[in-house]
Protein backbone atom coordinates (compact mmCIF):
# COMPACT_ATOMS: atom_id res chain seq x y z
CA UNK A 1 0.00 0.00 0.00
CA UNK A 2 1.29 3.46 -0.87
CA UNK A 3 1.20 6.10 1.86
CA UNK A 4 1.49 9.74 0.75
CA UNK A 5 2.19 12.86 2.78
CA UNK A 6 1.51 16.45 1.82
CA UNK A 7 2.37 19.96 3.05
CA UNK A 8 3.72 20.09 6.62
CA UNK A 9 3.03 16.39 7.16
CA UNK A 10 5.45 15.66 4.29
CA UNK A 11 8.01 18.06 5.74
CA UNK A 12 7.73 16.65 9.26
CA UNK A 13 8.05 13.03 8.15
CA UNK A 14 10.70 13.95 5.60
CA UNK A 15 9.39 12.11 2.55
CA UNK A 16 6.50 12.47 0.09
CA UNK A 17 5.51 8.81 -0.21
CA UNK A 18 6.47 5.33 0.84
CA UNK A 19 5.24 1.77 0.55
CA UNK A 20 3.89 0.29 3.76
CA UNK A 21 3.19 -3.39 4.33
CA UNK A 22 -0.60 -3.82 4.33
CA UNK A 23 -2.11 -5.10 7.56
CA UNK A 24 -3.75 -2.14 9.27
CA UNK A 25 -7.52 -2.68 9.45
CA UNK A 26 -8.42 1.02 9.57
CA UNK A 27 -6.76 4.40 9.03
CA UNK A 28 -6.50 4.74 12.81
CA UNK A 29 -4.57 1.44 12.98
CA UNK A 30 -2.23 2.62 10.23
CA UNK A 31 -1.57 5.83 12.18
CA UNK A 32 -0.73 3.77 15.29
CA UNK A 33 1.56 1.52 13.23
CA UNK A 34 3.42 4.50 11.71
CA UNK A 35 3.59 6.48 14.98
CA UNK A 36 5.29 3.53 16.68
CA UNK A 37 8.15 3.64 14.15
CA UNK A 38 10.07 6.82 14.89
CA UNK A 39 9.77 10.17 16.60
CA UNK A 40 9.23 12.09 13.34
CA UNK A 41 6.11 9.99 12.65
CA UNK A 42 4.92 10.41 16.21
CA UNK A 43 5.37 14.19 15.85
CA UNK A 44 3.43 14.29 12.58
CA UNK A 45 0.55 12.21 13.97
CA UNK A 46 0.54 13.69 17.50
CA UNK A 47 -2.76 15.52 16.95
CA UNK A 48 -4.92 13.73 14.39
CA UNK A 49 -7.64 16.37 14.73
CA UNK A 50 -5.22 18.62 12.78
CA UNK A 51 -5.02 16.06 9.97
CA UNK A 52 -7.19 14.97 7.09
CA UNK A 53 -6.99 11.67 5.27
CA UNK A 54 -7.85 10.32 1.83
CA UNK A 55 -8.19 6.64 0.96
CA UNK A 56 -7.75 5.85 -2.75
CA UNK A 57 -8.00 9.59 -3.48
CA UNK A 58 -11.36 10.08 -1.74
CA UNK A 59 -11.70 12.03 1.50
CA UNK A 60 -12.15 9.58 4.35
CA UNK A 61 -11.97 9.53 8.14
CA UNK A 62 -9.83 7.75 10.69
CA UNK A 63 -12.33 4.89 11.08
CA UNK A 64 -12.36 4.11 7.34
CA UNK A 65 -11.44 0.46 6.72
CA UNK A 66 -8.30 -0.17 4.66
CA UNK A 67 -9.25 -3.57 3.25
CA UNK A 68 -8.30 -3.47 -0.41
CA UNK A 69 -7.02 0.13 -0.20
CA UNK A 70 -4.11 0.91 -2.52
CA UNK A 71 -3.31 4.48 -1.52
CA UNK A 72 -3.68 6.43 1.73
CA UNK A 73 -2.74 10.10 2.02
CA UNK A 74 -2.30 12.27 5.10
CA UNK A 75 -2.38 16.06 4.96
CA UNK A 76 -3.48 19.20 6.85
CA UNK A 77 -6.87 20.83 6.17
CA UNK A 78 -6.94 22.00 2.57
CA UNK A 79 -6.43 25.63 1.54
CA UNK A 80 -7.38 25.95 -2.12
CA UNK A 81 -8.86 28.87 -3.98
CA UNK B 1 -4.78 22.08 -13.24
CA UNK B 2 -1.77 23.91 -14.57
CA UNK B 3 1.49 25.48 -13.46
CA UNK B 4 1.49 28.13 -16.21
CA UNK B 5 -0.32 31.46 -15.88
CA UNK B 6 -3.67 31.86 -17.61
CA UNK B 7 -5.33 34.81 -19.31
CA UNK B 8 -8.44 35.51 -17.26
CA UNK B 9 -10.10 37.71 -19.90
CA UNK B 10 -9.42 35.28 -22.74
CA UNK B 11 -10.61 32.28 -20.69
CA UNK B 12 -13.78 34.13 -19.65
CA UNK B 13 -14.51 35.16 -23.26
CA UNK B 14 -13.88 31.68 -24.65
CA UNK B 15 -16.07 30.17 -21.94
CA UNK B 16 -18.90 32.61 -22.71
CA UNK B 17 -18.54 31.96 -26.46
CA UNK B 18 -18.94 28.19 -25.94
CA UNK B 19 -22.38 28.68 -24.36
CA UNK B 20 -25.66 28.69 -26.23
CA UNK B 21 -28.90 30.05 -24.85
CA UNK B 22 -27.30 31.14 -21.59
CA UNK B 23 -28.35 34.55 -20.29
CA UNK B 24 -25.74 34.79 -17.52
CA UNK B 25 -22.04 34.08 -17.01
CA UNK B 26 -20.48 34.68 -13.59
CA UNK B 27 -16.70 34.56 -13.19
CA UNK B 28 -14.43 34.77 -10.17
CA UNK B 29 -10.63 35.08 -10.01
CA UNK B 30 -8.48 34.40 -6.93
CA UNK B 31 -5.29 36.50 -6.70
CA UNK B 32 -2.19 36.19 -4.49
CA UNK B 33 -2.33 38.86 -1.73
CA UNK B 34 0.96 40.63 -1.02
CA UNK B 35 0.46 40.69 2.78
CA UNK B 36 1.17 44.42 2.93
CA UNK B 37 4.29 44.03 0.81
CA UNK B 38 5.78 41.27 3.01
CA UNK B 39 5.12 38.31 0.71
CA UNK B 40 7.97 37.10 -1.47
CA UNK B 41 6.16 34.13 -3.04
CA UNK B 42 3.46 31.56 -2.47
CA UNK B 43 3.93 27.88 -3.17
CA UNK B 44 0.84 25.85 -4.02
CA UNK B 45 1.12 22.11 -3.50
CA UNK B 46 -1.55 19.67 -4.66
CA UNK B 47 -2.29 15.96 -4.82
CA UNK B 48 -2.02 14.96 -8.50
CA UNK B 49 -4.79 12.52 -9.36
CA UNK B 50 -7.02 13.33 -6.41
CA UNK B 51 -7.14 17.05 -7.29
CA UNK B 52 -8.64 16.40 -10.72
CA UNK B 53 -11.19 13.95 -9.25
CA UNK B 54 -12.17 16.36 -6.47
CA UNK B 55 -12.63 19.29 -8.88
CA UNK B 56 -14.69 17.15 -11.26
CA UNK B 57 -16.87 15.93 -8.40
CA UNK B 58 -17.43 19.49 -7.10
CA UNK B 59 -18.40 20.63 -10.61
CA UNK B 60 -20.77 17.64 -10.99
CA UNK B 61 -22.43 18.55 -7.68
CA UNK B 62 -22.94 22.12 -8.94
CA UNK B 63 -24.48 20.85 -12.20
CA UNK B 64 -26.81 18.56 -10.26
CA UNK B 65 -27.96 21.43 -8.08
CA UNK B 66 -28.36 24.32 -10.50
CA UNK B 67 -29.52 24.67 -14.09
CA UNK B 68 -26.10 25.27 -15.67
CA UNK B 69 -25.08 25.36 -19.30
CA UNK B 70 -21.42 25.00 -18.38
CA UNK B 71 -18.80 25.52 -15.70
CA UNK B 72 -15.05 26.06 -15.65
CA UNK B 73 -12.38 25.70 -12.97
CA UNK B 74 -8.74 26.63 -13.60
CA UNK B 75 -6.31 26.26 -10.68
CA UNK B 76 -2.56 26.78 -10.72
CA UNK B 77 0.11 25.07 -8.66
CA UNK B 78 3.80 25.77 -8.13
CA UNK B 79 5.39 29.09 -7.18
CA UNK B 80 3.33 32.26 -7.54
CA UNK B 81 4.17 35.90 -6.91
CA UNK B 82 2.03 38.64 -5.31
CA UNK B 83 -0.77 39.77 -7.65
CA UNK B 84 -0.53 36.58 -9.75
CA UNK B 85 -3.82 34.91 -10.48
CA UNK B 86 -4.15 31.62 -8.61
CA UNK B 87 -7.40 30.32 -9.99
CA UNK B 88 -10.68 31.15 -11.64
CA UNK B 89 -14.16 29.70 -11.83
CA UNK B 90 -16.96 30.45 -14.27
CA UNK B 91 -20.57 29.34 -14.32
CA UNK B 92 -23.10 29.85 -17.10
CA UNK B 93 -26.84 29.62 -16.71
CA UNK B 94 -30.04 30.87 -18.28
CA UNK B 95 -30.55 33.17 -15.27
CA UNK B 96 -28.15 35.10 -13.07
CA UNK B 97 -29.20 33.62 -9.72
CA UNK B 98 -28.13 30.09 -10.68
CA UNK B 99 -24.86 31.36 -12.17
CA UNK B 100 -23.99 33.44 -9.07
CA UNK B 101 -24.89 30.67 -6.63
CA UNK B 102 -23.07 27.97 -8.58
CA UNK B 103 -19.90 30.11 -8.83
CA UNK B 104 -19.98 30.68 -5.08
CA UNK B 105 -20.58 26.98 -4.43
CA UNK B 106 -17.60 26.03 -6.64
CA UNK B 107 -15.40 28.49 -4.73
CA UNK B 108 -16.59 27.41 -1.29
CA UNK B 109 -15.99 23.73 -2.02
CA UNK B 110 -12.68 24.04 -3.77
CA UNK B 111 -11.33 26.13 -0.88
CA UNK B 112 -11.73 23.33 1.64
CA UNK B 113 -12.54 20.10 -0.23
CA UNK B 114 -9.96 20.04 -3.01
CA UNK B 115 -6.43 18.92 -2.06
CA UNK B 116 -4.45 22.16 -2.29
CA UNK B 117 -2.08 23.62 0.31
CA UNK B 118 -0.51 27.06 0.31
CA UNK B 119 2.84 27.99 1.77
CA UNK B 120 3.76 31.67 2.11
CA UNK B 121 7.37 32.82 2.11
CA UNK B 122 8.16 36.24 3.62
CA UNK B 123 11.42 37.78 4.86
CA UNK B 124 10.55 36.25 8.24
CA UNK B 125 10.46 32.70 6.87
CA UNK B 126 8.04 30.25 5.30
CA UNK B 127 4.77 28.99 6.76
CA UNK B 128 1.86 26.83 5.65
CA UNK B 129 -1.37 28.80 5.47
CA UNK B 130 -3.82 27.52 8.10
CA UNK B 131 -7.35 26.65 7.06
CA UNK B 132 -9.89 29.16 8.38
CA UNK B 133 -12.97 28.17 10.36
CA UNK B 134 -15.02 30.60 8.23
CA UNK B 135 -14.16 28.57 5.12
CA UNK B 136 -15.48 25.41 6.77
CA UNK B 137 -18.59 27.27 8.00
CA UNK B 138 -19.24 28.52 4.47
CA UNK B 139 -20.06 24.93 3.41
CA UNK B 140 -22.92 24.74 5.88
CA UNK B 141 -25.20 26.99 3.88
CA UNK B 142 -25.01 24.49 1.00
CA UNK B 143 -25.88 21.55 3.22
CA UNK B 144 -29.27 22.87 4.26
Amino acid sequence: MDVLYFAWVRERIGLPRETVEAGAATVRDLVAQLSAREERYQAAFADITALRVAVDQELADFDTPLIGAREVAFFPPMTGG
Amino acid sequence: MQEAPFDFGAEANEFAARQTGMGAVVTFAGIVRDLGGALDHMQIEHYPGMTEKALRSIAEDAHARWDLGGSLIIHRHGNLRPDDMIMMVAAASRHRKDAFEAAMFLMDYLKSRAPFWKKETTKGGADWVAARAEDEDALEIWQR
